[in-house]
């Protein structure tokens, strides 16, 4: 079964990365965007193919070690 | 002093460390291997060295912060036990919830190596004996992630208990942005936790023992723990 987690930051916080690539899209030409944050995404292979199991395994990675959550917010999703 | 210098995979700033608390307490400390479960019998003091552990994957000091030994760290220092993070060790304390905060890539978004100072908040701790209140110390700085931040409460907290106790200031003490080369809220370099035994610091003081270097004022940090802990054997 296939999964992604998504992390970025929390609004509010300072994301010196996005900024630099907001800017850089900027000097680009590429008009129209108001601002970047910079995020990860895991890609992730499960054994099983129990949904609602996969999505408890996804948030325990998640909150142990994936994200930070003092900063970061999480998704998780399976993907099937 | 019976130190613990932690080694994890990537990490290559353990040996200056070592080197320092030899030359300091004229005791040779333990190295003790990530995947050790139990720091040796009767350590005192346990040093997490800078320097890159699994080369900053994921996030600075991430997986070195879930590693078995930190267990037995989190257990040391609960019961009172000194823990000192220097740099990458600070990121791993934080990381492994033994301070608050975090540590983000730094504003201006460049890799800084160079000498620093810092102003001394205080000197009525194990770390800070050595040294005097409001005193400006020199220490070098090689880091990418050293913006610490944490949120209002948590800040207003540190502030308001007096856990401040390292800030990047000028070579007069003075607090401006412009000496504050990271970004840090508050231009904080090292904070303590509630019980004033764990500290973490961005700077090297390691680095700045001996005079051929040309500064022994990373030395007082060292000498201090070192006259605390013989006191207490």
């Amino acid at each position: 079964m296939k999964a992604r987690v998504t992390v970025t930051l929390k609004s509010g916080v300072l994301d010196p990365q996005g900024k630099a690539i907001e800017g850089a899209l900027r000097s680009l030409g590429v008009d129209g965007v108001a601002s970047v944050r910079q995020g990860k995404v895991f890609d992730i292979e499960l054994d099983g193919s129990d949904r609602a199991k996969a999505e408890a395994l996804l948030k325990q990675a998640a909150d142990k070690l994936l994200a930070n959550t003092v900063i970061e917010n999480y998704h998780v999703e399976v993907l099937g | 002093m019976k130190s613990a210098v932690l080694v994890f995979p990537g990490i290559n700033r353990e040996r200056d460390m070592a080197r320092t608390l030899r030359l300091v307490s004229g005791q040779q400390p333990a190295m003790v291997w990530h995947t050790e479960h139990e720091l040796p019998a009767g350590t005192d003091l346990v040093v997490v060295p800078g320097g890159f552990s699994y080369g900053d994957y994921l996030r600075c000091g991430a997986i070195a912060a879930r590693s078995p030994i930190m267990d037995a760290v989190r257990q040391f220092a609960a019961k009172g036990g000194l823990v000192l993070g220097v740099c990458n060790g600070f990121q791993i304390l934080c990381e492994s919830g033994l301070l608050p905060g975090v540590l983000m890539r730094n504003e201006n978004l460049r890799f800084i190596c160079r000498d620093v100072f810092l102003k001394v908040e205080r000197s009525d701790t194990p770390f800070t004996r050595g040294y005097n209140a409001g005193q400006v110390v020199r220490v070098p700085v090689a880091h990418g992630e050293g913006n610490y931040i944490a949120d209002g409460e948590t800040i207003a907290r540190l502030e308001g208990e007096g856990r401040v106790i390292f800030r990047y200031s000028g070579p007069d003490g003075m607090i401006d942005p412009n000496w504050n080369h990271n970004g840090a809220i508050n231009a904080i370099a090292g904070i303590v936790n509630d019980g004033g035994n764990v500290l973490g610091m961005m700077p090297h003081p390691e680095n700045h023992v001996e005079a051929e270097i040309g500064s022994t004022d990373g030395r007082g940090l060292f000498a201090g723990l070192a006259e605390v802990l013989k006191r207490a054997a």
